[in-house]
Order: structure tokens, then C-alpha cells, then sequence
């Protein structure tokens, strides 16, 4: 267990929040065009290294708003809270490579701020 | 191999016992092998024992980077059972459980499989209904299952709490008679020590730093003791599978968390059985030392410390003194975490890649202890043949992008 930085709260328990998987996925421009095997790597494949990893959370007893954290997976050793729609920070070579990188996508829950979290949640696959 | 039998332990206790062999050698790798199986669990050292045993594949070796047995084969709360919805996952874990009923004899090493039955807890309608479905889908694919009512589940293990004013009362519960428990490590050294027999060479301390290709083709592994050739790789690295795929540069769609568990001080015989309750997500069965053994949730963020968090382990403890009361003064004595590999559809990923002679045995995420000969078994036979049995068929890799998955997800008995 370890303590998280939300970005709007400070410093708070782990167990008040709720991790919900590697950000900076981007929802794809045109999902029709994709092939199964492109689709399947938007859905399905995802990065799991040991070490820095980039991803969302949710503090579901808190503020219930959404935002990035970059962690290091190796230690559970937190390293940066950062804002749901902002670029990751640098750390080691380990970063998603820009083009991964843009501004929230409309569909992008990333941007979602406000009406039902939960909803937001059951969208995301993040109430399991 | 000496075999072992009632006239060997007499034999050797009379001389003091010092006469025991090696239970398995301590070979230097070969620059060559007809197949390498990266991992020294119980799914890796199954799969060299049977390619050895059923296909005479006997120039192989496992490399394992720590000690056979060190990851998840002893880090889990060994349970064994085959009760599981759909058709794919009830075969697969039934031929598990059949390999499991003979292993003992056939590895002439006693892996302590007890049949002393799995219970799984409704606490509610909702969920009874659902567990009777399962109950019905076990029986047409001919494994025996049982529901019992309130009164039946709570006679069958009188140390359950049968306040039916608890927060999560016990309204019934499914009972597979033939499934329950082995000792873990035994499992382990029964396979290594059976492949080492026939030739397998078990290289531990000894880590995968990379592979070798020419055109898509696997022609070798780079190791911490030097590089070896070889044509076909099989990996099976549970929680850290997605590293080794990223050597290979495949992705899969796998996460890693910690999974805990914990044991009780040891305490008299109490309780006969496996109690498993998906809603709380806690389940308890007593080890032959006494020990009550505790299985928790995993930590629901991405780690690989081997750990887990205090709340998990909170939440945990919290249902099992709900459910069973009278264990609410034991005091816990060890708790640990194994990091297991979740996959999208909570099923296992038995498969070829797009690199020709790289196959991956991962995604058992929570439940692989109890598959260990089963998947052993299937994954010798992709390896040594290079095509799926009708068995691990459906637990290919492209189903992601087929959309056939295994959605073990809640139907599998357990919440992941």
C-alpha cells in the first residue's frame, strides 16, 4: 500500500482511489477502418512493464475526478500525479512516444469531468 | 531413477538416512537443444515432463531464473477443482483434475492431492441462481457437481456461520466432491524430478536476457549463462510473461498484479474442506501442518513487488471472521504475494505467436495452481507438434482479435 498525490486533494491513502489501466490510449480517429488485429491491440494489448508506467486512476473516495500517475511497478514507488489531459512527464526511456500523445479526444474518458462517475466507471470497464 | 516406496524409506532410515540421491541434477546448459522452456514452475517443469514423456523429446532444458517452484507454484493457496461454466475452460481444467487424480503414482512422488471437495458460497438469490446454472453446465460436461441448500452447505461444514442475519448470509452453495487441494512445492519437484529422469537438464539461477532470430524464426535464447541454440521456445512465465514478450517485440494483452495470500498460526483439525466465496472474496481450507490458509483479491493497480497491499489483506480477513467466527482469535502468522497476469477475459493464453517456434503458456492469472498437469500436458503437445490440441484450441492468442474469447470473467467462480 502506498499513498497517491491527487492532483486536486494532496496526499491521500491508495485505498481511496482506484486504478483503472495504462493511460494515454488513445481512442482510434476512425474505429470502422481498423483491422480485427488493430482493433484487438486498441482493446486488448497492453503495455506491463517493470518499471515506470504511465496510467489513470479515479479518486473514488475523494474528489471522484480522474487523473494520470506515473508509478514505477518495480516498487510501487509513485512518481508524478498529473492532470487527465496533460502530456506524461519524463521519466527514463520508458515514455509513450508522442504521436500517443495529444490532446483529449472528444470520446476520450481522459477529458470526462462532471455528471455520473460511475457511469463513467461502468464506460471504462473500471467497476469489476 | 531410484524409486521411492515403503522398502526405501526403510532401507535408508536403518543408514541413517544418508543415502539419499539427488532428487534431480545440476547440469550446465548445452550450446544445443531440441526445445528450451523458459520458467521452473509447475506449468513449465509439466510441460518438459510430459514433452519428454509423451512425445520423446528428451534433448530439452527449463531455464528457471531463481528456484524451481519460487513464483507462483508456491506462492498460491493450492487449490485444486474443475467446476468452471463454459465448455472450453470446464475441459481444460478437467483433464487437469484427471492428471491430477493419478499423479501421485504415475511420478512415484507424492504430491498430497487430497479430494476433500470445494465449496462455493451464495450469499444470495441472485447468486444461487447463477451457481445452480454452473452446477447444470458441470453435470452435462460430466463433472460432478452438487448444489447444496442452506441447511445441506452448513452441515457439510459446521464452522460456517449460519446467522442468517450477517452481512453476507450463507444461502447455498455448489460442492465439487472430487476437487480439493495438493501440496504445491511437491508438485514441483514431482515434475522435475520425473523430467530430469528422462533427460531434461533443469538449469536454474539462470535468466532470459533475450532471443535470437533469423526471419522470424527462433534459432536461440541469450541467457545469464550464455546462449543457447534452439529451434522452438516455449515460455511459461506466469506474472512476467509480458517482459519476455517484449524481447520478442509481441505484445499481449496481459496485466500483472499481486495476488496474497496468508496462513494462521496452525491449530487442530477444524475444517475438512475447501470454502471459496466469490462475493466477499475470501477462501480458507487448513494445511496438513494446521495452518489455515487464506486467499485474498489481488491489488487492482499494476505491480510486480511480490506484496500486495494491507487493505487487501484487511478486506480478506474481515469476510473470513464474518464467515467463520470461531476463527476470529487466530492470529496470523505469514503473508505473501505472487504476481499473476490477468488477462482481458480471465482465461489463459495457450499459444502460437507470429514469431515461428515462440509459444506462450501465460494468463492463467488467479487460477493456474489447479491446471498444472492439464496445461503441462496440452502446451508439451503445442510445443512438440506445433499445432493446438482440441483442448487448447480455444485459448489461442488471436481471439482477441477474433473475438472468441473464454469469458471466465465471474462465471469462473471466483471475482477477478
Amino acid at each position: 500500500m502506498f499513498q497517491i498525490s491527487c492532483p486536486w486533494c494532496g496526499e491521500r491513502e491508495q485505498s481511496e482511489f482506484k486504478a483503472a489501466g495504462e493511460g494515454h490510449i488513445r481512442r482510434p480517429d476512425d474505429p470502422a477502418a481498423l483491422t480485427d488485429a488493430e482493433w484487438a491491440d486498441y482493446v486488448f494489448m497492453r503495455k506491463n512493464p517493470r518499471g515506470v508506467h504511465f496510467e489513470r486512476w479515479v479518486h473514488i473516495h475523494g474528489c471522484r475526478r480522474w487523473f494520470h500517475l506515473a508509478r514505477d511497478t518495480a516498487s510501487d514507488t509513485t512518481l508524478k500525479a498529473y492532470g487527465a489531459a496533460e502530456a506524461p512527464p519524463q521519466f527514463g526511456d520508458n515514455n509513450p512516444p508522442a504521436a500517443e500523445v495529444t490532446a483529449a479526444h472528444p470520446g476520450d474518458i481522459s477529458a470526462y469531468d462532471g455528471g455520473s462517475d460511475e457511469d463513467a466507471l461502468l464506460r471504462e470497464g473500471g467497476l469489476r | 531413477m531410484k524409486r521411492y516406496s515403503i522398502f526405501s524409506l526403510a532401507r535408508n532410515a536403518l543408514t541413517g538416512h544418508k543415502d539419499w540421491h539427488k532428487v534431480w541434477r545440476s547440469p550446465d546448459p548445452k550450446p544445443y537443444y531440441d526445445a528450451v522452456i523458459i520458467g521452473g514452475g509447475g506449468h513449465g517443469l509439466a510441460t518438459a515432463y510430459y514433452m519428454a514423456r509423451e512425445h520423446g523429446l528428451t534433448n530439452i532444458a527449463v531455464i528457471e531464473k531463481g528456484w524451481l517452484g519460487g513464483g507462483n507454484t508456491g506462492r498460491n493457496t493450492t487449490i485444486v477443482r474443475s467446476n468452471y461454466l463454459f465448455d472450453a475452460s470446464a475441459h481444460l481444467y478437467e483433464h487437469a483434475l484427471k492428471l491430477w487424480e493419478g499423479l501421485s503414482a504415475e511420478l512415484n512422488y507424492n504430491v498430497m492431492f487430497s479430494q476433500r471437495g470445494v465449496m462455493n458460497l451464495a450469499h444470495d438469490q441472485h447468486e444461487a441462481r447463477d451457481l445452480i446454472r454452473r452446477t447444470r453446465a458441470n453435470q452435462l460436461n460430466g463433472i460432478d457437481a452438487e448444489w447444496l441448500d442452506r441447511d445441506a452447505a452448513l452441515a457439510f461444514c459446521p464452522v460456517l456461520n449460519g446467522d442468517p442475519g450477517i452481512r453476507y448470509p450463507v444461502y447455498g452453495s455448489t460442492l465439487q466432491r472430487r476437487a480439493g487441494t495438493a501440496r504445491h512445492d511437491a508438485v514441483a519437484w514431482g515434475y522435475a524430478r520425473g523430467a530430469d529422469a528422462m533427460g531434461v537438464d533443469i538449469i536454474q539461477n539462470c535468466e532470459l536476457t533475450g532471443f535470437d532470430f533469423d526471419q522470424g524464426r527462433i534459432t536461440g535464447i541469450r541467457t545469464t549463462r550464455g546462449s543457447i541454440r534452439t529451434p522452438k521456445v516455449g515460455v511459461v512465465a506466469s506474472g512476467h510473461s509480458s517482459l519476455i514478450a517484449d524481447m520478442a517485440g509481441i505484445r499481449l494483452p496481459l496485466e500483472s498484479h499481486p495476488l496474497q495470500a496468508l496462513v494462521s498460526e496452525p491449530v487442530k483439525p477444524i475444517i475438512d474442506t475447501v470454502v471459496m466465496s466469490n462475493a466477499v472474496h475470501a477462501y480458507v481450507s487448513q494445511s496438513d501442518k494446521g495452518e489455515l490458509v487464506i486467499g485474498a483479491g489481488i491489488d487492482h493497480h499494476l505491480s510486480y513487488t511480490q506484496r500486495g497491499g494491507f487493505d487487501v489483506v484487511e478486506t480478506t480477513v474481515a469476510a473470513v471472521v464474518e464467515l467463520f467466527p470461531i476463527f476470529s482469535r487466530l492470529r496470523m502468522m505469514r503473508q505473501w504475494g505472487g504476481i499473476v497476469d490477468i488477462s482481458p477475459d480471465a482465461s489463459a493464453i495457450i499459444s502460437r505467436t507470429p514469431v515461428d517456434g515462440l509459444y506462450f503458456n501465460c494468463g492463467w492469472g488467479t487460477g493456474g495452481f489447479k491446471a498444472t498437469p492439464g496445461s503441462g500436458h496440452v502446451f508439451a503437445d503445442l510445443v512438440a507438434n506445433g499445432r493446438p490440441n482440441a483442448l487448447c484450441a480455444p485459448y489461442t492468442l488471436e481471439r482477441f482479435s477474433s473475438g472468441a474469447l473464454v469469458a471466465e470473467h465471474g462465471a469462473a467462480a471466483v471475482a477477478h
